[in-house]
């Protein structure tokens, strides 16, 4: 199932909400360089990188791959019913 | 349009979000028994939680013509102390027999301890062992894919579990598909800043299709619209989607869903 829209329809629609929240994004990203500390080392920022990475890539799951960039490690073999401690 | 709001925490809300819902069009919800922001200090906690749940939220939504149905169940973040555990799951069986209760739910995990699942297999036993319906939460960010995992596997390991009466909720665009691959009732929670917005659910709907999937507010005391379904319904629109299409995800298949429950006695309006 998918919509009727063409993609330059759907890119029409969607356009100036993509540009707001990539500019909400820098914004964030430069909000983090200014305040005091060095946040590089936080694992949360690279993990940002990555995000940033899959959504320049030419996958068409791209929200599934963020996703997975934000899970916990879970092997599908063996089973993960092992609980955490 | 009417719609019925399946995953909502009315206990939560105000009566004008009651009222707002009612002229939108929704004719029934569905209340999961859940954790209300804090941990309770004994268990006649819950018994007033419960009674809450089973007396007084009805009549309020009733006054606005809302028909309301609860789950009862222990939630995963007080699930960690077993021996409590056990007194409130001891509680359940009073209210599963009241008239306008759907089943056991919401139940599953939080941060998947070995506390959380043990009391979880408890929970489930207690659904099965009674034919209930199951309502399964899942859990929160980067949680919710091993979560997730471990609920199905465990259900999996169970012959007596009947997929078509199993609802697993809040799921998001990488499980969603692990959900609905093994037969089970997949639900999207429209949230502004975690879970689903009202965009990537109709994404999701478009995908994989109006089959055994329910999308509700889950409205709580949290940042959440009780009206998110509206909200859906008008990207829906704006994407082309037909009306049946529409009707049938925010009407048709809670209602499909929760008629399986042998005590479920709803009129739906002409």
């Amino acid at each position: 199932m998918s919509t009727s829209s063409s993609a330059s329809k759907m890119l029409d629609s969607e356009f100036l909400g993509m540009r707001c929240r990539l500019i909400d994004l820098a914004a964030s990203l430069d909000r983090i360089d200014r305040s005091d500390g060095a946040p590089p080392a936080d694992p949360r920022m690279a993990q940002i990188r990555r995000g940033l990475e899959i959504l320049a890539g030419d996958a068409h799951d791209r929200a599934t791959r963020v996703q997975l960039e934000f899970s916990l490690p879970c092997d599908s073999n063996p089973s993960p019913l092992t609980p955490r401690p | 349009m009417y719609f019925i709001e399946p995953h909502i925490h009315i206990a939560s809300r105000t009566t004008d979000d009651i009222q707002a819902m009612a002229r939108a069009g929704c004719v029934a919800v569905g209340e999961p028994a859940f954790w209300m922001g804090y941990d309770r200090s004994n268990v006649g906690g819950f018994y007033d939680y419960f009674r809450q749940l089973t007396e007084w939220e009805p009549k309020r939504t009733a006054n606005y013509g809302i028909r309301h149905f609860a789950w009862m169940g222990l939630n995963a973040k007080e699930a960690e102390n077993v021996p409590f555990a056990r007194e409130v799951i001891a509680l359940l069986p009073e209210f599963l027999d009241k008239p306008d209760v759907l089943g056991v739910g919401e139940i599953g995990l939080h941060k998947c301890t070995k506390n959380e699942l043990a009391t979880l297999r408890e929970l489930i036993e207690l659904a099965l062992g009674r034919d209930e319906l199951l309502l399964f939460h899942t859990p929160h960010l980067e949680h919710k894919l091993m979560g997730t995992r471990m609920i199905l596997d465990l259900l999996r390991a169970d012959s007596r579990v009947n997929r078509d009466r199993v609802w697993i909720d809040h799921c998001e665009e990488h499980t969603i598909r692990l959900v609905r691959d093994e037969g089970y009732w997949a639900g999207l929670t429209l949230y502004p800043t975690t879970k689903v917005t009202p965009e990537r659910a109709v994404d999701m709907i478009e995908i994989y299709g109006p089959e055994r999937l329910l999308v509700t507010s889950s409205a709580d005391w949290g940042p959440s619209d009780p009206l998110a379904i509206t909200a859906m319904m008008a990207v829906m629109r704006r994407r082309g989607h037909e009306e049946s299409l529409i009707r049938r995800i925010v009407y048709e298949n809670p209602l499909t869903f929760m008629r399986q429950c042998r005590r479920f006695d709803f009129t739906p309006p002409q």
